[in-house]
């Protein structure tokens, strides 16, 4: 195996040896799916939400609430401990580099992801006949720019934050009203429209949209792919800026 | 014969307002064991960094094996191996797995499992970083630094925290490392360290080279006093041996004899007491050492709690 894929692979183990955060993302999720589909009421269509049904509209939520648990805690905190330890300063004296800690860090946190949502999409269909996406390639996309989204914010978190203590405090603290904009609690067809306004422009609410969209057969709205994409390059570059290897 | 493998020359670099390095220059040669030594902030670490490509330089040279670290970068991290100040790994991560993952980044690593095994790790294979004590963990970051078969090996401060057990395996350790015609860099600011492994010796205080030379020949500038003492086989007459103009002083504590003196005190104090028939017993002779060397050359103590120890 090479230096990258070794990296990739070790990483990828001591993210399992995390159980609370193997738990909340991987696992939780869909827990929470299943528990929401045995209220009688989400298994029936609703007006409130444009004639779908509560546990149809959850599914991308909960993608979202994985990839953010993900993006926004385990990233952050798992490479400001890097830092804060000196573990990316050795790095940076073996021909491998500390950049591909970073990138490592990032596949093993997307194929976690990819887990979760396999694991939702799986859950919605066999358990409440949740339907499959019907525009694959579409809602491969929203996944692509939703997870980079959110990756960007995760690595400005930990460019910011000086110590693990204070990125995990952060992600927790950003988590809460980027679930709230995603319609963990109401979700967006609920929302006031107002409400709805402001979460168009939330990165959750930009992609949990473009999820919906794709799952119901149609291409994302071009607003939702340029407010991901604008995330992406906005935080992006102020991660790239702040980033300190030591 | 001997090949210079490292080539620093009026080394600069500050942060911001406050220099680190006002200006170094030193060689180190192949196969030799290189210390830098000086107090704590006298730029020893910012001089490695820049040696390693950690650090750019603010002024001056540095190439390393006809490298520069700047410009040929990913080439020197293939054959030079460090070992960081105060740099850990996952609490998490097992020995092992620490091993193979670095043995991965270079082209031609070492068997990693026979490192285990010459470094006495070998039953912590399993063991995860976290749970490893202060000198496994050293002794594993020492392992990690030569697992790419490095040309050279920088350490750093490597038996800082280390109890004076684990400190002494760790230096019978270097002396292997040498022997493999390793060359090393040692940062230290242990005197007793320097003068154990060191071939030649780079003093640095304030961001300066204030003398580089061997141990020895940093001992000898010393003009520093020796010091005897012996108890006698029969009554001495004091003044056969206040008399010699190497000794100094003499002084009687208790059945015991002291004599302070320069030059070559001991033959001198031998012959006279041989020439009238006096045994010396017990005789101790106290040497400048390396820590004596440095306070004269800064005028000031390096590590009190060596002196101490040394002293008692």
């Amino acid at each position: 195996m090479n230096g990258f894929a070794k990296l990739t692979w070790n990483e990828t183990k001591l993210l399992w040896r995390e159980p609370p955060t193997v738990f909340f993302s991987l696992v939780f999720p869909s827990i929470l799916l299943v528990a929401l589909g045995s209220i009688p009421g989400f298994r029936e269509p609703s007006q409130v939400i444009g004639g779908l049904r509560a546990i149809d509209v959850y599914v991308p939520i909960l993608i979202a609430f994985a990839m953010t648990m993900l993006a926004f805690q385990a990233l952050p905190t798992s490479l400001a401990v890097y830092r804060e330890k000196g573990i990316l300063r050795r790095m940076a004296v073996t021909p491998v580099g500390p950049t591909r800690v970073l990138q490592a860090q990032m596949l093993t946190s997307l194929l976690m992801a990819l887990g979760a949502i396999a694991a939702l999409v799986i859950a919605g269909r066999v358990a409440f006949a949740v339907p499959l996406p019907k525009q694959l390639f579409a809602f491969a996309l929203a996944i692509v720019l939703c997870s980079a989204a959110l990756f960007a914010i995760g690595l400005t978190i930990a460019a910011l934050a000086p110590s693990g203590r204070a990125a995990n405090a952060i992600g927790t603290l950003l988590f809460f009203p980027m679930m709230f904009f995603a319609g963990l609690w109401i979700p967006r067809a609920a929302m006031p429209a107002n409400l709805r306004e402001i979460s168009d422009y939330m990165p959750l609410g930009a992609g949990v949209q473009a999820l919906q969209d794709a799952t119901a057969g149609a291409w994302p709205h071009p607003l939702q792919l340029v407010v991901l994409a604008a995330y992406i390059v906005v935080f992006g570059i102020i991660a790239s800026k702040v980033f300190r290897w030591q | 014969m001997s090949k210079q493998i490292i080539e620093v020359s009026a080394l600069h670099k500050r942060y911001g307002k406050q220099v680190a390095v006002e200006d170094v220059s030193f060689t180190v040669d192949q196969g030799e064991i290189f210390g830098i030594v000086g107090p704590n902030g006298a730029g020893k670490t910012t001089t490695v960094e820049c040696i390693e490509g950690l650090r750019k330089p603010d002024g001056g040279f540095v190439r390393v094996l006809g490298l520069d670290p700047e410009r040929d970068g990913a080439e020197l991290r293939q054959r030079v191996g460090a070992q960081l100040q105060e740099s850990e790994l996952p609490d998490k991560l097992k020995v092992w797995e620490a091993l193979d993952l670095y043995a991965s980044f270079y082209p031609r690593p070492a068997e990693w499992g026979r490192l285990l095994e010459s470094l006495g790790l070998a039953d912590k294979r399993n063991t995860r970083f976290g749970k490893l004590s202060g000198g496994q963990k050293q002794r594993l970051s020492i392992a990690l630094a030569l697992v790419g078969n490095p040309e050279v090996a920088i350490l750093d401060e490597l038996t800082t925290g280390l109890d004076p057990h684990a400190r002494r395996e760790t230096w019978d350790l270097i002396e292997g490392i040498r022997e493999r015609g390793v060359t090393v860099v040692l940062v230290t600011h242990f005197m007793e360290e320097a003068e154990r492994l060191c071939d030649r010796i780079a003093v640095v205080d304030s961001g300066r080279v204030i003398a580089i030379d061997t141990p020895a020949g940093l001992v000898s500038r010393v003009q520093s006093e020796q010091r005897i003492r012996f108890h006698v086989s029969a009554p001495l007459d004091e003044s056969l041996l206040t008399a010699l103009p190497e000794v100094r002083q003499l002084s009687r504590n208790g059945s015991q004899i002291v004599v302070t003196g320069t030059g070559n005190l001991v033959n001198a104090v031998i012959t006279v007491l041989a020439r009238h028939e006096i045994v010396a017993g017990d005789l101790r002779v106290e040497q400048a050492s390396l820590d004596d060397a440095f306070v004269a050359l800064t005028g000031r103590d390096l590590d009190r709690t060596i002196m101490s120890t040394r002293s008692a």
